[in-house]
């Protein structure tokens, strides 16, 4: 939902992110407020992960320039967790499995570290485990996942799920979702978009990084971006994926 | 009668703490006389003199056990001094305590009464725990438990230490237990009658005198016919000590349906980030399933030395008896660790179980040495080792020895291992969530060692936790 007086969550200006010494994000400018959906597509290799990852502040990825403001604040003066706190949420493409910690005793650990910093109560494990299931229930997530370890031995739909739950446990102010909807069934894509739609508040703000306009279908961006060769270098509305979509990338490009 | 009382409570303390160091510390150096001296000192029966010279000449003849997968310079063992009488504990006050100490107290939530005992402060001013130590002597007392230092069971029961001691590990068994044999100078006994389950966890903290056991320990445990122990050694509290080599014995003893729970949390000096200093843990820890259907369960945490070099071992002598080894060792630094356990089953029916969870951080080395060996009789012998190795960082190495040897066609020996790593990616996952690094590793490493704590006392599992987190602190990130 567009407010043009909308309070500003995320403000990049001038982006460049390296990774392993390559400049991959060359000069990406982008304004959020609360309350927007952006959707940013692009060709494989264009930056977008790269994007979200540097926004996340993944370590192997190095920002050579710009600023970026989250709420008014330097991002890259925040640590990874503090961003994380602070309202930044990254939906993994690739989320990774850890053994031997269960998924319940990771969730609450997240939920109740974020609670704590927004100075709210935090939950033992008995409220916990009311509060996850009811969260899961939306999802149509079985309970027996809490049971498991973190993200492992999961089929790429499941993880896909474990990450919306996540990000509907840490209620964030801006979650930055990198290819949610590869690996995920048709199925499975609705249960996962409409999960994020009843996220989506006019306090909050979704960015979906995505290569196909398929997840577009159930969760109606604002905006539409194309990014190429590191930078924004088209943005429009709802309209602009399916055009993308019929035509390919090429013709944005030569234009 | 209140008077009485105020005239006690006020006396000065009689015998007082400074006592002649001279004659109460042998000269430097290894020899007859010295062992002539140890035993002289501690006023010993013959035979136990004569069971220390035996092994002394014995381990003459012997080499250092070159195997281990560690690395230190030669250690001169004409350089040690293997005797000196109990020191007088130096600080008066917690004031004069080192800050660290304290702090790693806080972190550890050590109850503020026990701090002082850790820290060597003179605990006679504490009235609580040295009633408390006092109430449970009296309480296994009166169901014929024996638990006292090994000194005092050679002179209070010298016909039990004499049946026992090297009756699991002979003198001559290996070249520390040999020279532990020729010069131990305390260590605790623990006598467990027939029928008897212990009221409680026996732990070398409520043994008055411990403090002084010194570098050479020796201990013996014998469970009697239907008994039941659960000893703990150890503190997850720092020990500092200025003894470099420390090369003990442990000796379990389990007679018919009896059963021995041995738990161990070893957190001595593992040396400065550089590797400098620290403690070369060179020990020897074995049990005798001697009767049928009893059963002997180690478990270990090893965090502290710069050196560990210990198997704690099961012989499976009676029918249907059990063996189980179950361990988390952790290294960080410089740190080296080759240890293990060795199952050997010998009576029919007898079964092993196996759980190794090795850490490594730093530059540290890790190994796991494991044997299972099956005896010609063992008809339907089971064993299952599981040995899991972590990393965390990439400088640091894991390794897994195991030895399988079978000799019955009607046993099942199965093994598991894996490697894992803690990585950047995982790492970053937990950050993304809020989690910072320490905090993300200490929840990946319990996770890892879930299955060891779960067989520590209860409290023991906590502080256990807690440590592993102290330990790996700053080593990530």
């Amino acid at each position: 939902m567009i407010h043009k007086d909308a309070k500003v969550l995320l403000e990049v200006k001038g982006l460049r992110a390296k990774v392993s010494g390559t400049e991959i994000v060359k000069g990406l400018d982008l304004v959020v407020r609360a309350g927007e959906v952006h959707a940013i597509m692009g060709p494989n290799g264009s930056g977008k992960s790269t994007f979200a990852k540097a926004l996340a502040g993944h370590p192997a990825y190095q920002v050579s320039g710009g600023t970026v403001a989250f709420e008014g604040k330097n991002l890259f003066e925040m640590t990874p967790e503090a961003r994380s706190r602070a309202g930044l949420f990254l939906g993994f493409q690739y989320p990774v499995e850890i053994p031997g910690v269960s998924n319940s005793a990771f969730l609450r650990l997240a939920y109740n570290t974020v609670q704590a910093a927004r100075g709210k109560d935090e939950l033992d494990p008995l409220e916990f485990d009311d509060y996850v299931r009811a969260k899961m229930k939306l999802l149509e997530m079985d309970a027996a996942f809490l049971d498991r370890s973190v993200n492992e031995g999961f089929s790429g739909g499941e993880k896909k799920r474990n990450e919306i739950l996540q990000m509907a446990l840490l209620e964030p102010r801006l979650a930055i979702l990198d290819e949610t909807d590869s690996g995920l069934d048709i199925d499975a894509l609705r249960v996962v978009a409409s999960g994020v739609n009843r996220l989506v508040t006019a306090d909050n703000a979704v960015v979906l990084v995505t290569h196909y306009q398929r997840m577009l279908n159930y969760i109606v961006p604002d905006y539409v971006h194309v990014m190429g060769s590191g930078r924004i270098i088209k943005t429009g509305g709802k309209a602009l994926a399916e055009e993308l979509e019929a035509r390919g990338y090429d013709w944005v490009k030569a234009a | 009668m209140s008077s009485v009382l105020e005239n006690l409570v006020n006396q000065p303390y009689q015998h007082g703490f400074v006592t002649d160091i001279e004659s109460d510390t042998a000269a430097k150096g290894l020899s007859e006389d010295t062992i002539r001296f140890i035993s002289a000192k501690k006023n010993e029966p013959e035979w136990l003199l004569e069971f220390r010279l035996k092994a002394y000449r014995h381990w003459l003849t012997m080499t250092e056990p070159k195997w281990p997968n560690v690395k230190y310079p030669k250690i001169d063992f004409q350089d040690i001094i293997y005797y000196s009488a109990p020191k007088p504990k130096k600080l008066k006050s917690m004031d004069e305590v080192d800050p660290e100490l304290l702090k790693t107290f806080e972190k550890l939530g050590v109850p503020m009464n026990e701090r002082a005992k850790l820290a060597g402060v003179a605990v006679d001013v504490i009235f609580d725990s040295v009633s408390v130590a006092t109430t449970y002597k009296q309480k296994l007392a009166d169901v014929g438990i024996i638990f006292c230092s090994i000194s005092e069971a050679v002179r209070e029961h010298p016909e039990l230490v004499r049946q026992y001691m090297g009756s699991v590990v002979p003198a001559g068994d290996n070249y520390y237990a040999a020279l532990n044999s020729a010069v131990f100078t305390d260590g605790s006994f623990c006598f467990i009658p027939k029928g008897v389950k212990c009221p409680m966890e026996l732990s070398t903290y409520f043994r008055i005198n411990t403090e002084s056991s010194g570098q050479f320990e020796r201990t013996l445990i014998i469970a009697e016919e239907g008994s039941h122990v659960s000893y703990l050694e150890g503190c997850t509290a720092p020990k500092f000590d200025t003894n470099q080599l420390h090369a003990a014995v442990v000796e379990l003893v389990a007679m018919d349906n009896a059963e021995i729970k041995y738990s161990t949390v070893q957190n001595w000096y593992a040396g400065d980030e550089n590797g400098i200093g620290g403690i070369y843990n060179f020990v020897t820890k074995r049990g005798l399933c001697k009767g049928r259907n009893s059963k002997i369960s180690w478990t270990q945490v090893e965090t502290g030395s710069a050196i560990t070099w210990k198997y704690p071992s099961c012989v499976l002598l009676g029918d249907d008896s059990i063996g189980e080894f179950y361990s988390v060792a952790l290294t960080n630094h410089h740190q080296q660790a080759d240890t293990g356990t060795k199952m050997v089953h010998i009576g029919k029916n007898t079964r092993s179980r196996i759980i190794s969870k090795g850490i490594s951080a730093g530059v540290s080395n890790n190994s796991y040495r494991g044997l299972v060996k099956i005896g010609q009789k063992a008809e339907n012998a089971r064993n299952y080792s599981q040995c899991d190795s972590m990393l965390i960082g990439s400088k640091c190495g894991a390794n897994t020895f195991p030895y399988i040897q079978v000799q019955n066609s009607s046993s099942k020996v199965e093994h598991e291992a894996t490697t894992s790593k803690i990585g950047e990616e995982q790492l970053f996952y937990f950050a993304s969530r809020g989690i910072g690094a320490e905090e993300a590793v200490s929840m990946i490493i319990n996770g890892f060692c879930r299955d060891v704590f779960q067989q520590l006392p209860m409290e023991f599992a906590v502080e256990a936790t807690k440590l592993l987190g102290m330990k790996l602190e700053g080593s990530v990130g």
